[in-house]
């Protein structure tokens, strides 16, 4: 009785795996209070809350008992959790400290607790070995709580394998298609990419020389520079961490003013937050941020740019949920690769060797191909 | 942890097997089906005793290259009930059915510090834990107690291991560990795991019970194969449904009891969940309580008690020599539910 084990060769994946032994966002730092909730994260379903002293805690959503929904239940004490069918008792470490019509408590009766750092405005839980839960293994994602930079986002549940988000992220050309009236270009398809990747991180660079800005940079631009007219330098840099966070620095400047050759102070620079945490083999939350480093006092500018962004990622929410229901309804068809997805087949060949690592995912060696 | 404790059954294939101290045997398994041990994990492994199949469980000491390799350890127990005797027949080449590996003893990492205390063969469960904790850099310490060094199985490789944060106490040494000083050494963050005999584990749960130390950071697992006495054959009686069975030193009352046609309930067979509860009507003896289930004033009441582990004896005192001569053996009478 072995669970289905996915083969690291030529093929390129459908449905991907997901490494266990990763950080993955569970929540924003909001969301996770004293009235626990229910979330469900690399397909294992969790209760999510706060103790008193405000420590975030992650255990199984299930109880040891009868596997009852502890997320269902209250906060009870200074950490503890109680099942709402028999009301056992569980603290933070998943122990149980109280039982039903009994003088004592069998000391078998445990629940999962799950390791948790608060780090960026996000929760981030480790479902894999517990002795190898680093903090410092946590993606960088420093812009969400930097003072140099503002802004906010959102979470979306995307009806799709993660890495199909993922391929979406690492290649931008799609833009301008599915984003056509907003981030949109010709240019976009037009202009040469450079790929690299070393160690867990793989990066895309794209530049767009003395090009229109598309509405949304013009936009920008004008927000920093009130009545910009002109030519623009646009870029796209995408910086992948495994197994699942993208950030993108994104930005234009005043054409031929250096931006390229490092000085953007004529421009306007956001960072793309994105990091996806699967949910099981064909959903994943998505949680996104549009951080910028310009008018940080600005709360209208980030409301604005999140309510656009949150526009153009409905587009590719709506694309993302379109193309599983196709690969689903199409078993029988493969993938093909461009060379616009050299970013992304480099995030599967990473994700792959994570997997081999793991144990759940056999390499090509060894299963002989 | 319902997830993590689905049985899979599977052959395994004895490869080696060594004398690592008096009376007990290192057992290397490969398993068909190999899995990782998560420390505290043990396997459940059917035994041959007397013709009969039957199910005993063993902690996993260690855990090679992802758990093709795994050890246990077996004492072979002067009042075993053959489980033991049965593993030390065992030779390179053998073939065994086991489980992957189970998991009830889970250690958590997280803790501000740890103690792990290990009595006689119960270090078995704890050079994991220790392993790991070392591995992830916590601040903890081990403290291995037995009768005399020859008894005490891993000393050297242990020390090699964790050095300064091992702490031996050897009885024939006059080094006996100190319940009560071991226990003042925690405070409200530490968690202490433990694995020993029944009377050095009750010591310990005394001693922390009184310190008001957070109960749930007391881990231990119990086996239910160690009493207050040693197992004497005694009676046990169900006037109700007209059943006397005997129940030899080897057996648990509960397997007498099925034996001789009782109905019975029970589940984890270890005096842990409490649903082998029988109620006593009349007792010529004592009560050996082996059970976790039950507190203290309830043992000392003596009407109930978990039949899966614990038994009746004639002596008031604990010591074998003092069963009186020719008073027979003790006899409980019972009913079931």
């Amino acid at each position: 009785m072995t669970a289905a084990v996915q083969t690291a060769s030529s093929t390129t994946h459908k449905v991907m795996g997901h490494p266990l032994n990763a950080w993955y966002v569970a929540g924003w730092d909001h969301e996770v209070t004293r009235k626990p909730m229910a979330r469900r994260i690399a397909n294992r379903p969790l209760a999510l809350y706060r103790t008193e002293d405000g420590k975030a805690v992650a255990l199984a959503d299930a109880c040891w008992h009868r596997l009852a929904p502890l997320s269902m239940g209250k906060t009870m004490g200074k950490d503890g959790i109680q099942c709402p069918y028999h009301g056992i008792v569980y603290n933070s470490a998943g122990r149980c400290v109280s039982m039903p019509a009994q003088e004592t408590i069998n000391p078998s009766a445990t629940v999962p607790s799950f390791p948790v750092v608060e780090r960026h405005r996000y929760v981030w839980v480790w479902l894999g070995d517990p002795t190898r839960a680093d903090p410092d293994l946590v993606p960088d994602m420093h812009q969400m709580d930097s003072p140099e930079w503002a802004g906010d986002g959102e979470t979306i549940h995307a009806d799709c394998n993660y890495q199909l988000v993922l391929d979406n992220l690492m290649d931008l050309t799609h833009e301008e298609f599915v984003h056509s009236s907003s981030i949109g270009q010709e240019e976009l398809s037009e202009s040469d990419f450079v790929v690299s990747h070393e160690g867990n991180t793989v990066t895309v660079t794209r530049w767009m020389h003395n090009i229109d800005a598309p509405p949304f940079w013009l936009k920008n631009m004008r927000d920093k520079f009130p009545g910009f007219e002109g030519k623009v330098d646009r870029w796209q840099i995408i910086t992948f961490q495994a197994p699942s966070t993208i950030c993108i620095d994104v930005g234009v400047a005043k054409a031929g003013t250096g931006a390229p050759e490092g000085d953007r102070s004529q421009g306007v620079n956001g960072f793309v937050m994105n990091t996806i945490s699967p949910e099981t083999d064909r959903s994943c939350h998505y949680f996104w941020a549009f951080m910028r480093n310009y008018r940080l006092d600005s709360q209208l500018i980030t409301t604005q740019l999140r309510d656009g962004v949150h526009g153009v990622f409905g587009e590719d929410e709506e694309m993302l949920k379109a193309q599983q229901q196709a690969i689903d309804a199409n078993p029988d068809y493969e993938f093909y690769n461009l060379n616009i997805d050299a970013g992304g087949m480099w995030v599967r060949r990473l994700i792959e060797r994570m997997l081999v690592a793991e144990g759940r995912m056999a390499s090509a060696v060894q299963a002989g191909i | 942890m319902a997830a993590t404790n689905v049985e899979v059954w599977q052959h395994a294939t004895v490869v080696d097997v060594q004398d690592v101290a008096a009376g007990i045997r290192r057992i290397v398994l490969e398993p068909a089906l190999p899995k990782t041990a998560e420390p505290g994990a043990h396997i459940d492994l059917k035994v041959r005793i007397a013709g009969q199949e039957d199910r005993r469980s063993y902690s996993i000491v260690d855990s090679a290259d992802g758990g093709r390799r795994l050890a246990l350890s077996v004492l072979k127990a002067p009042a075993s009930r053959g489980g033991s005797e049965f593993m030390h027949t065992l030779a390179a080449g053998d073939t065994l059915e086991v489980t992957q590996p189970l998991q009830n003893f889970p250690l958590r990492v997280g803790a501000e510090q740890y103690i792990l205390l290990a009595g006689g063969i119960g270090v078995t469960a704890m050079i994991n834990m220790a392993r790991v904790l070392k591995a992830v850099k916590a601040d903890y310490r081990m403290v291995y107690a037995g009768r005399s060094r020859d008894a005490m199985a891993y000393l050297d490789r242990l020390r090699e291991e964790h050095g300064d944060r091992l702490q031996v106490h050897v009885d024939d040494e006059a080094t006996s560990l100190q319940v009560g000083e071991l226990v003042a050494g925690a405070d409200m963050d530490t968690e202490l795991y433990m694995c020993g005999p029944i009377r050095l584990m009750d010591a310990v749960r005394r001693a922390w019970t009184e310190r008001e130390l957070p109960v749930a950071n007391l881990r231990y697992e119990t086996f239910g194969n160690s009493g207050w006495y040693d197992p004497e054959e005694f009676v046990v009686r169900i006037p109700r449904l007209g059943i006397e069975a005997t129940v030899g030193q080897g057996r648990s009352m509960l397997e007498a009891l099925e034996e001789a046609g009782a109905d019975m309930m029970f589940d984890c067979r270890k005096g842990e969940c409490g649903l082998c509860e029988v109620r006593v009507l009349a007792l010529a003896g004592a009560i050996d309580h082996r059970d976790v289930f039950y507190s203290e004033r309830q043992q000392h009441a003596a009407e109930k008690m978990c039949c899966c582990v614990s038994r009746a004896v004639t002596s008031g005192t604990g010591a074998q020599s003092d069963a009186v001569p020719g008073r027979g053996p003790a006899v409980v009478t019972i009913d079931v539910s």
